[in-house]
């Protein structure tokens, strides 16, 4: 317990208000015209450049507006949001998780493993990813919340650790019918097309499965995130877990289920990746992080929210999405993706933070 | 070595040893500072002779951190002249001031350390940050150059092991020992013994008087009057900008803090009784809430405390004094070491927070945003979120919310507390220090409370909303126990039906008896 150290001198809480909460707002302000313009700018910023990027490209090549093309850029990009939004729900419990990517990586390994070497069902299959998420979860909780391990270390340690521990079974093979184990055994199992549905059906033929997976998570975390007392309690912790322990909020048990929901969106995510590729691969998801990560981080300023949103975070990975594939239509080569999306993330960041700044100041 | 100490050393040994130790070291003449249309200072004199020990008492708000700040070189005064040993000061920067012969030792330790380096090199802090020094000082050297230093304050430990390890109190020596590392004419101590226990203090006290008979002058900022009892020679207290009393010892303290306060300490929590009394006539001899032998740490003193149901109690003490350890302890934020508590006749051993709030023990914390308020960035950071936060389980317990309830709860405050504001929905931020606060007190009025803890409530409020805020506790306090927590005595006889004093985690009992006698008389 820490000892009490209540602040004494005067002046300091008056000016505490200022100090540490730098975004504005409008409610006791009375905006001007222009204040009101930038206002709207502000919140509908990402929307209109991203209205206006479609624009631009199904002007320059009209195949993008192509609904099957459309659909395959949610597709694309369906993993990430998933990913995406489980970082969001940390970020806004005040916490970080880096492990989202492995999460994903090892899940599908697991998914592949429990097919081809246990000769599991498909519903077995998608059952032991998510208790692998869910665990994974629990440990990044228990090393944080128990251990009190800061967020960005324990959870990146979690990324070392199952990078390392789904490439153990297998001898560091990727996973698929015939691969010779360690043991020397050759696999027989095989990935059932129930399982393989999961992540190559299309629904009415026309849109994907883990599109509607994504749509689904989406439309459920914004609403647990925005109208329940839940997603309260954890925007509070991220805010001000001192005030929200002390008006009766059980703040580990919150920032555990956090990890939790995080690990266990991503294990799912790991389940659609088996299910595209139609093995275990050893390398796929890893990159992953950065984007989910990357997302996230757009998503702030998504609606002027400065701050992370579950809404934000999928328009973040839509609009990476739609700016590769225009791109890529428009024959831009593949190694400027990168580049690009590293111009979006800055361009993005530097627009939260430094815009709200601007009209603070204005006020 | 030689060159550090520079003009310092020079001017002021120099000094001292050339004059009769009469003349004052420190002048201050007709200093005032003004903070925008708030006059912070007004024409303020004082002097400090060599080996005086002057103590500087004041309420919040009263001007002594400004004076402090003018002498330490953070501000710079409107008017006035200072002199420092017969020469003009007038420091740029509070290294300047330091170089100049003045040393401040502020209360906050945690500012002035840096707990992973060796004690040698918090020792020598300021030498290594110097630009001047050289870029290169092996240990070797430098736990030679901080022996002394260490030595001075008597801080006999290894200088090589990290500063973590020792405790707070041989923590503050270190600050001390840096402080006195530039050989100053004048000293300040800010609350030095905040946090000290008293045989602690009693050693920084040896420590004074051994200063003192070098012929260094301190100037003492202290709402201890046990330690101003014990150091003090002279009193000089400011109110409101000025300098109002200069008391010379034997101090009559009970006319220092009159004086502090500006008013007779009797009159109002005597007023305050006269409606309690008639009240605590008709109730039963149990008390609604009693603690016995609550021992807060391991090495403080068990102390009972018993509270009427109706009843304000101001546990009054100064900073760093337990109280809000105390208040924790309370609220199931924290754990006493041993005894018992009883809430309404039953034994009251809440696990947490939320335990208590379930069961109507409510506390607002000291420093709002940092326990009660949230940031900006969080979405509901409105005075509707603010006032609902605690309740959501009770209000909604499938899990949705309903914006119209906590509309309603908001409506209500705003309208209970006087909040000044354009609706619910404002955000906290846009609110006045004073309707924060009212916000935050309005908290864990939205139900019914049956033990009401306020830490510091009139923490950065002026004095109108204080009597806004103190007119609707009083309404509201008949159903339940309230006890506040403050470290100011004029706020405490201005809430309270009773004070009592709170200090190194226990109850003060000689002065307990004498505020609660000036309380019934």
């Amino acid at each position: 317990m820490k000892t009490s150290t209540s602040i004494p001198s005067e002046g300091v809480s008056e000016a505490d208000p200022a100090k540490r909460d730098p975004v504005n707002h409008e409610p006791a302000v009375r905006p001007g015209r222009l204040q009101g313009l930038r206002g709207h700018l502000e919140r509908a910023g990402m929307l209109l450049v991203l209205a206006l990027l479609v624009i631009v490209f199904a002007v320059n090549q009209p195949a993008f507006l192509n609904i099957d093309n459309l659909f395959s850029i949610l597709q694309a990009v369906s993993i990430v949001a998933l990913l995406g939004i489980g970082v969001t729900v940390t970020l806004a419990a005040g916490g970080f998780d880096l492990s989202v990517g492995s999460v994903a990586a090892s899940a599908q390994m697991a998914a592949s493993y429990v097919l081809i070497v246990w000769h599991g069902n498909a519903f077995e299959a998608v059952v032991a990813c998510l208790a692998l998420g869910i665990a994974a979860g629990l440990f990044n909780g228990f090393l944080i919340t128990r251990l009190r391990v800061p967020d960005q270390l324990a959870t990146l340690g979690t990324l070392f650790l199952l990078a390392g521990l789904q490439l153990i079974p297998t001898g560091g093979r990727s996973l698929a019918t015939g691969t010779i184990l360690p043991d020397g055994t050759e696999t027989t199992g095989i990935f059932s097309d129930a399982f393989l549905a999961l992540g190559r059906l299309r629904l009415f033929d026309v849109v994907p499965l883990p599109v509607v997976v994504l749509a689904v998570l989406t439309i459920v975390a914004c609403i647990v995130m925005e109208t329940t007392r839940w997603g309260r309690v954890i925007y509070a912790i991220g805010g001000n877990e001192t005030a929200a322990r002390l008006a009766g909020a059980p703040t580990a048990r919150y920032r555990i289920a956090a990890y939790v929901a995080s690990g266990a969106i991503a294990s799912l995510g790991g389940v659609l990746i088996a299910a595209r590729v139609g093995r275990g691969d050893v390398s796929a998801g890893h990159s992953m992080l950065l984007d989910a990560v990357a997302a996230a981080l757009v998503g702030y300023a998504v609606w002027g929210a400065k701050r992370p949103n579950v809404f934000g975070t999928v328009v973040g990975a839509v609009f990476v999405g739609v700016l590769l594939n225009g791109l890529t239509m428009l024959n831009a080569p593949y190694y400027m993706q990168d580049f690009i999306k590293g111009v979006l993330l800055v361009g993005a960041l530097a627009f939260t933070f430094s815009v709200g700044r601007g009209t603070e100041n204005q006020a | 070595m030689g060159g550090y100490d520079g003009r310092s050393f020079a001017t002021s040994a120099a000094w001292r040893a050339s004059s009769s130790m009469t003349a004052p070291v420190l002048t201050v003449a007709a200093v005032s500072k003004r903070f925008g249309p708030t006059v912070a200072l007004d024409r303020v004199d004082l002097s400090i002779r060599a080996g005086e020990v002057v103590a500087l008492m004041g309420a919040n708000g009263a001007g002594k951190s400004t004076l402090v700040k003018i002498l330490s070189g953070v501000y710079r005064p409107d008017a006035g002249d200072l002199l420092l040993c017969r020469q003009p000061f007038r420091p740029a920067s509070p290294h300047d001031a330091k170089q100049l012969g003045i040393a401040t030792v502020h209360q906050s330790i945690a500012d002035a350390v840096v707990p992973t380096l060796s004690i040698a090199d918090n020792l020598l802090l300021d030498r290594l940050c110097d630009p001047a020094s050289p870029w290169r000082v092996p240990p070797a050297v430098r736990r030679h150059a901080a022996a002394p230093l260490a030595a001075r304050v008597g801080l006999n430990v290894d200088l090589a092991a990290p500063l973590a390890s020792l405790s707070l109190a041989a923590q503050q020596l270190v600050t001390l020992a840096r402080a006195l590392a530039t050989r100053p004419a004048l000293l300040i101590l800010d609350e030095p013994t905040a946090s000290l226990s008293a045989p602690e203090a009693e050693r920084l006290f040896g420590l004074i008087d051994r200063l003192r008979a070098e012929g260094v002058a301190i100037l003492l900022v202290s709402h201890r009057l046990g330690d101003l009892r014990r150091v003090a020679e002279r009193v000089t207290i400011v109110r409101d900008g000025r300098i109002v009393a200069d008391l010379p010892a034997p101090i009559d303290f009970d006319a220092a803090v009159e004086t502090m306060i500006g008013r007779p300490l009797r009159s109002q929590a005597a007023a305050n009784v006269a409606t309690v009394a008639t009240a605590a006539a008709a109730t039963p001899a149990v008390p609604f809430f009693s603690v016995r032998d609550l021992q807060l740490t391991p090495s403080s003193i068990p102390f009972d405390l018993d509270v009427q149901r109706g009843e304000i109690v101001a546990i009054a003490g100064p900073v760093g004094g337990g109280k809000s350890r105390f208040a924790r302890a309370i609220f199931g934020a924290g754990r006493a070491t041993s005894g018992v508590m009883t809430l309404d006749g039953q034994p009251w051993r809440p696990r947490s927070p939320a335990d208590a709030i379930r069961a109507g023990v409510f506390l607002a914390g000291e420093d709002r945003w940092r326990t009660s308020l949230f940031p900006d960035s969080v979405p509901f950071a409105s005075i509707a979120g603010t006032l609902s936060f605690p309740f959501l389980a009770r209000w909604f317990k499938y899990g949705g919310l309903r914006r119209a309830r906590e509309r309603r709860a908001a409506l209500d405050a705003i309208e209970r507390f006087g909040i000044r504001c354009t609706g619910p929905d404002d955000r906290l931020n846009s609110l006045s220090g004073g309707n924060q606060q009212k916000v935050v007190l309005a908290r864990w009025h939205t139900q019914p409370a049956r033990l009401l803890l306020l830490d510091e409530p009139f923490q950065g409020v002026d004095a109108g909303a204080r009597a806004d805020i103190v007119d609707t506790l009083r309404r509201h306090a008949q159903e339940r126990a309230t006890l506040v927590f403050v470290s100011d005595l004029e706020e405490a006889f201005e809430i309270a039906d009773r004070v009592v004093r709170f200090d190194r985690a226990t109850l003060d009992r000689v002065s307990q008896s004498n505020f609660t006698s000036h309380a019934r008389s």
